[in-house]
C-alpha cells in the first residue's frame, strides 16, 4: 500500500472528525424522536469558535491558554501514529501505542494545569476526576492492544491492525472483538460519553471533562472540542478495526471502509448514548474494572 | 467450526462474570439458563461425526432442563420468597469482578498442565473454562447471603463439572451424565421448596442469620 494512503487517512481524520460528533447527535436525535441538529452542526460551531478572540481572567497565567493549543498538538501528535482500518498511520515504530497513549495524557497533563490556573473549586474537581478515571483506564488499553499484539505478533498499531484480518483465521475472532469490546469500554470512559460522562449536562457537579474546561470559551474550548473530536476519531479507529477485521486489495475500498467502520462506532456510541442512563460517580470505577476483565480474558485467551 | 466453539465458549465465560458482578437475581437466573443452553450447543458443535441419535437426545434434554425447567422452578422460587436483589454480599462487586479475574488468570494456570494429557482433538479454551465456571460457582457460593442465589452458585458449580466432563471424555458415559441431571434437577427442586419454608418461617432467606439460631 502506497504511503499516500496513510496521509490521506490522516487529511481525513482532520477534517472529518467533527462530523463524528454531528452523526452521535444525529442518532441521539433519532432515537428521542427529534429532528436534531444539522450533520454539519460541529463545523458551524468550530467556524463560529475559531473566529472569536478569548476572555482570560486576571488570576490566570500563560498556561490558562496553553494548555488547549498543547492539548490540540498532542491530539494531532497521537493520530499520527494511528491506522485506520488496514490502512497504515503516516508514522509507525515498534511500541508506538505507548507513544500514542503518553501523548494523550500529556495533553490531558496540561488541561489539568490549565483548569487548576483559574483556581476555580469546580475546575480543580473536574481535573480530580478526569484524571482519576483516566488513570483507571490506562492499564486497560495497554491490556487490550497487548493482546491484540499476541494475536498478531505486531509491534506498532499500523503492524498490529495491518494483519488482523490475517490472524483471525485460525486465532478465531472472538479474541478481537473481545479486546475490542475493552477498547471500546476505555473509548467511552476517555471520550466522557453517557456511561460514565454526560457531554450536555448543565450541571457542574455531575460533570466530569466539561467541569475541566468550564472557564475556557471563545477560540480556546475550540481548541479544546476540536481536540476532543480528534481523540474520538482515533478511538473510534482502534474499536473499528478491531471489530470489522476484514481487508480488500484495492487502497480506494480499504479507506472507504475505515471510515465506514469509524461511523458506525460513532452511531453505536450514539446508540448506547440514548439508551443508557449516566452511572453513578462511584460506579464508574466498576465499568473499568469490567474493561478491565475483559481485557484480561482476551489476553489469556489468545495465549491459551 | 472451531471459531464457532471458540464463540461459545467465550459467551459461557462472559456469563460467569455476569453471574459474578450482578445484584440483580433476575439477572443471575437468566446467565444461568443462558450457560445451560450455552452447554447443549456446544456440545452439539462439539460431536465431531454426523450428529449421533443419543448426543442430540442428550443435549435436547440439557436445553429443557437446564435451560427451561430449572429457571422456572428458580424464577417460582423468586417470586416466592419475594426477593430480587442481593443487598449486600460479603465482598462488594467490584472486588467479586477482581477476584473473577484473578480466578480466570489460575484456572487458565492449572489447566496447562492438563492440557497435556487431554485427547489433541479437544477445544484448548474449553478446559479452563470449565475451571473457571466452576471456581464462579464457588465463589458466588461463599460470597453471597441469599440462598436463592446461592442455589445459583451450585448451577454454575454444575455447569462447571459438566463442562469438564464434556472437555475430558470423547465418548462420555450417558447414562453417568443423565443420572447427573436428573440429581441436579431434584436438588433444585427441593431447594425451590426450602427455599420456600425458610421464608415462611424466618420472613427472609438471609442464610448468615440462620447459623446463628440456637434453642
Amino acid at each position: 500500500m502506497t504511503p499516500a494512503f496513510s496521509f490521506v487517512s490522516f487529511g481525513l481524520a482532520i477534517t472529518l472528525s467533527p462530523l463524528l460528533l454531528g452523526v452521535i447527535q444525529k442518532t441521539k436525535a433519532f432515537f428521542a424522536g427529534r429532528e436534531g441538529a444539522p450533520l454539519m452542526q460541529p463545523y458551524f460551531d468550530f467556524v463560529k469558535l475559531f473566529r472569536k478572540g478569548g476572555v482570560y481572567s486576571r488570576t490566570t497565567s500563560w498556561v490558562f491558554w496553553a494548555g488547549p493549543i498543547a492539548n490540540l498538538a498532542a491530539a494531532l501528535l497521537s493520530l499520527t501514529f494511528v491506522p485506520l482500518g488496514r490502512i497504515p498511520a503516516p508514522a509507525a515504530f515498534p511500541g508506538d501505542v505507548f507513544m500514542v497513549a503518553y501523548s494523550l495524557s500529556l495533553g490531558r497533563f496540561l488541561m489539568v494545569l490549565a483548569a487548576l490556573d483559574t483556581g476555580s473549586a469546580f475546575e480543580g474537581m473536574g481535573a480530580s476526576r478526569e484524571v482519576r478515571f483516566s488513570l483507571l483506564a490506562e492499564p486497560v488499553f495497554f491490556v487490550s492492544v497487548l493482546t491484540l499484539a499476541v494475536v498478531t505478533q505486531g509491534a506498532s498499531l499500523s503492524e498490529i491492525y495491518g494483519t488482523l484480518p490475517r490472524h483471525m483465521v485460525h486465532q478465531g475472532i472472538s479474541t478481537i472483538w473481545l479486546a475490542g469490546g475493552a477498547v471500546a469500554l476505555v473509548l467511552l470512559v476517555e471520550n466522557a460519553r453517557i456511561p460514565v460522562d454526560d457531554p450536555t449536562t448543565h450541571l457542574e457537579l455531575t460533570m466530569i471533562h466539561e467541569a475541566m474546561v468550564l472557564d475556557h470559551g471563545g477560540i480556546d474550548i475550540g481548541f479544546v472540542q476540536y481536540g476532543a473530536a480528534l481523540k474520538l476519531w482515533m478511538f473510534s479507529a482502534l474499536v473499528a478495526g478491531a471489530f470489522f477485521p476484514f481487508s480488500s486489495a484495492r487502497p480506494f475500498l480499504e479507506v472507504m471502509g475505515g471510515i465506514g467502520g469509524v461511523f458506525a462506532v460513532a452511531v453505536a456510541v450514539g446508540i448506547v448514548e440514548s439508551s443508557m442512563a449516566r452511572l453513578r460517580l462511584i460506579r464508574v470505577p466498576q465499568l473499568i474494572l469490567l474493561a478491565g476483565v475483559l481485557a484480561l480474558m482476551a489476553l489469556l485467551w489468545a495465549a491459551r | 467450526m472451531t471459531g464457532i466453539v471458540d464463540f461459545l465458549i467465550v459467551l459461557l465465560l462472559l456469563t460467569n462474570l455476569r453471574i459474578l458482578g450482578s445484584s440483580r437475581i433476575p439477572a443471575c437466573i437468566s446467565a444461568v439458563a443462558l450457560q445451560g443452553v450455552l452447554l447443549a450447543v456446544i456440545l452439539v458443535s462439539l460431536s465431531s461425526e454426523p450428529l449421533w441419535g443419543g448426543t442430540a437426545a442428550f443435549a435436547l434434554l440439557l436445553l429443557a432442563v437446564k435451560g427451561v425447567v430449572l429457571p422456572w422452578l428458580l424464577r417460582r422460587a423468586m417470586r416466592d420468597a419475594s426477593v430480587t436483589r442481593e443487598v449486600e454480599p460479603f465482598v462488594d462487586f467490584s472486588t467479586l469482578l477482581l477476584l473473577g479475574g484473578g480466578l480466570m488468570g489460575l484456572s487458565f494456570l492449572i489447566a496447562r498442565p492438563l492440557q497435556v494429557s487431554a485427547p489433541p482433538s479437544t477445544e484448548k479454551g474449553l478446559l479452563p473454562s470449565a475451571f473457571f465456571t466452576l471456581l464462579t460457582g464457588l465463589l458466588v457460593i461463599i460470597t453471597r447471603r441469599k440462598a436463592l442465589t446461592q442455589v445459583l452458585g451450585y448451577l454454575t458449580m454444575e455447569n462447571g463439572v459438566y463442562l469438564f466432563g464434556v472437555s475430558q471424555a470423547i465418548r462420555e458415559p450417558l447414562l453417568i451424565e443423565l443420572g447427573i441431571l436428573l440429581d441436579v434437577m431434584a436438588a433444585v427442586f427441593v431447594m425451590g421448596i426450602v427455599l420456600f419454608q425458610i421464608n415462611r418461617e424466618f420472613d427472609h432467606i438471609d442464610t448468615d442469620r440462620l447459623s446463628v439460631l440456637k434453642e
